[in-house]
């Protein structure tokens, strides 16, 4: 199975399993990985599963829609890299993606 | 925690006419249903009856209620269909037939206005300025707690409720703290329906209470304005190119928007919250064995209570939505407060349950663009409160029913009399 590596703010490391199809998001929660608030469960809606892909990675990932940029725009610490996890389904080209998280969810 | 049984007669005779009504007599809109705390029912029965349920009311006009989780969800991230622009009619069910009588504030304005005024404000609750008020909040919340009396009634609202959310927003704007009691004032103004609760007596009177609040504002504007910035509301809004050339409207739009936004919100919170552990005394054993769930359990408290219950939104084009055709130009209501009771989504949703899975997917704080900038900040004035309540306080003992606010737009309590023994 595909492996997904969250990076905490403050440098903890989750590798976790992650099942093609399904959002990075729910890899993150499902796993219990801290600093994925993921409010909405998936929507879109809130931005509080923010995530910097690591740049090497983010090419593969796709681009924002204009909801996620929108979304992003609004949360702290927007940077180029940033994405919404839940808008990121997992692949076998992902497999070993890194991610690293922002100070906190807003 | 134990309270006086609610009232179920009152709830048992609600439910049989919620349920025995002709469904188009149906008006969730009414405001004595939120003052009985009766609307519930009424709500139940739209869910399972006529989820997208259109209403001619005298007052408000017509309208749509949208009462499922997922076509709230719909209509809240769609905000290229759904305005809530002022000139569109805004964001409350009831609006000012003249534009300049409307507030102008960045809730009620559609992208590019509303990103730009949004994103003014939102730092001083981005994480990193939430960790620096930790410290402030939580002295004054044990402050507050610490003076609390003992053995004798008082009313929770007035003494914790409203006193933390008005420091709290003292200390946002950077507002003289002796006269922060203006603040509250002027949300209750400014969420007032004179022709229904007669707060002030009239839409006249309400505007002028709020054009006194605009001139003291305007003061705390001048000093700041040519004043090296500072981490504060007012300064923030002066110094931002978008939104340091507002007209006169649009400020006292804002204030009201971040006024009422940190205010009705979180403190009837504060109160629903101690409400929810006096009727679910279980809970509150639960949590006192194990502190770490007050994570969870603030969000269920902001669930459960669903302080904002409605938004409204005004539909720019025709549009589907549960079935039911949308024209342009409908009044289309989201109602949090019966998402966030929608059995399909939500297990056991009439009960408070501070474990609950995913306690953070509730509609109480919007979702989409609008979605409510102060959301962290609300949850951890609430962490920090039961955190300070668990260390003193074995039982707070709730001794009335709660007095409700005669209001569908703020699920309110004015009066919840209790007693901690000493």
């Amino acid at each position: 199975m595909p492996r997904v590596i969250f990076i905490e703010h403050n440098g903890n490391r989750h590798e976790v399993d992650a099942t093609n199809g399904v959002s990075l998001m729910r890899a993150a929660v499902d796993h219990n990985v801290p600093g994925i608030d993921a409010d909405c469960g998936g929507a879109c809606a809130c931005a509080t599963c923010h995530v910097y892909v690591d740049p090497g990675w983010l090419p593969r990932t796709g681009a924002r829609t204009e909801m996620e940029e929108s979304m992003l725009s609004f949360a702290a610490g927007t940077l180029e890299n940033s994405r919404l996890s839940c808008q990121i389904n997992m692949s076998d080209a992902l497999d070993g993606i890194v991610l690293r998280l922002p100070e906190g969810q807003h | 925690m134990n309270a006086p049984t609610h009232d179920a007669e009152l709830q048992a005779l609600a439910r049989e006419d919620a349920f025995s009504l002709p469904i188009d007599e149906i008006d969730v809109s009414k405001p004595r249903l939120f003052q009985e705390d009766t609307v519930g029912h009424y709500f139940a029965r739209l869910r399972r009856d006529d989820p997208v349920h259109f209403t001619e009311n005298q007052f408000y006009g017509r309208f749509w209620s949208v009462t499922k989780y997922h076509d709230i969800m719909h209509v809240d991230t769609n905000h290229g269909i759904y305005s809530s622009d002022y000139t569109q009619g805004g964001i409350a069910l009831w609006n000012a037939p003249d534009v300049k009588q409307r507030l102008h504030m960045f809730i009620a304005m559609d992208p590019p206005k509303h990103d730009e005024q949004r994103k003014a404000v939102s730092p001083i609750v981005a994480p990193m300025n939430l960790a620096s008020m930790e410290g402030t909040i939580r002295a004054r919340t044990a402050k507050v707690l610490d003076e609390l009396p003992r053995n004798e009634e008082f009313n929770w609202v007035q003494r914790v409720s409203i006193e933390l959310t008005t420091q709290m927003l003292a200390t946002l704007f950077d507002f003289p703290f002796e006269d922060r009691k203006l603040l509250t004032w002027w949300s209750d103004v400014a969420t007032s329906v004179p022709e229904v609760d007669h707060v002030v007596e009239s839409q006249e009177a309400r505007m002028a209470e709020l054009g006194k609040m605009h001139a003291y504002f305007t003061r705390l504007w001048n000093e700041r304005v040519n004043a090296p910035p500072t981490n504060d509301l007012v300064s923030m809004l002066a110094h931002n190119p978008a939104t340091r050339n507002m007209p006169p409207l649009e400020y006292m739009g804002n204030l009201v928007l971040l006024i009422v936004g940190g205010n009705d919100t979180t403190r009837n919170s504060m109160t629903g919250g101690l409400l929810a552990m006096s009727r679910y005394p279980d809970e509150w054993a639960k949590l006192r064995a194990n502190p770490a769930l007050v994570d969870s359990m603030v969000p269920e408290i902001i669930r459960w209570q669903t302080p904002l219950p409605m938004m409204r939104r005004t539909a720019l084009q025709d549009a589907e939505l549960g079935g039911k055709k949308i024209l342009k130009g409908d009044k289309v209501v989201m109602w949090y407060l019966s998402g966030n009771r929608d059995e399909s989504v939500i297990d056991n949703p009439e009960a408070f349950i501070i474990d609950r899975p995913r306690p953070r997917q509730h509609l109480s704080f919007g979702f989409g663009i609008h979605r409510c900038v102060g959301n962290r900040l609300a949850e951890l004035q609430l962490k920090i409160l039961w955190e300070e309540i668990l260390k003193r306080f074995p039982v707070i003992e709730v001794t009335s029913e709660p007095k409700r606010l005669l209001s569908n737009f703020v699920r309110g309590i004015s009066d919840m009399q209790v007693r901690i023994p000493g």
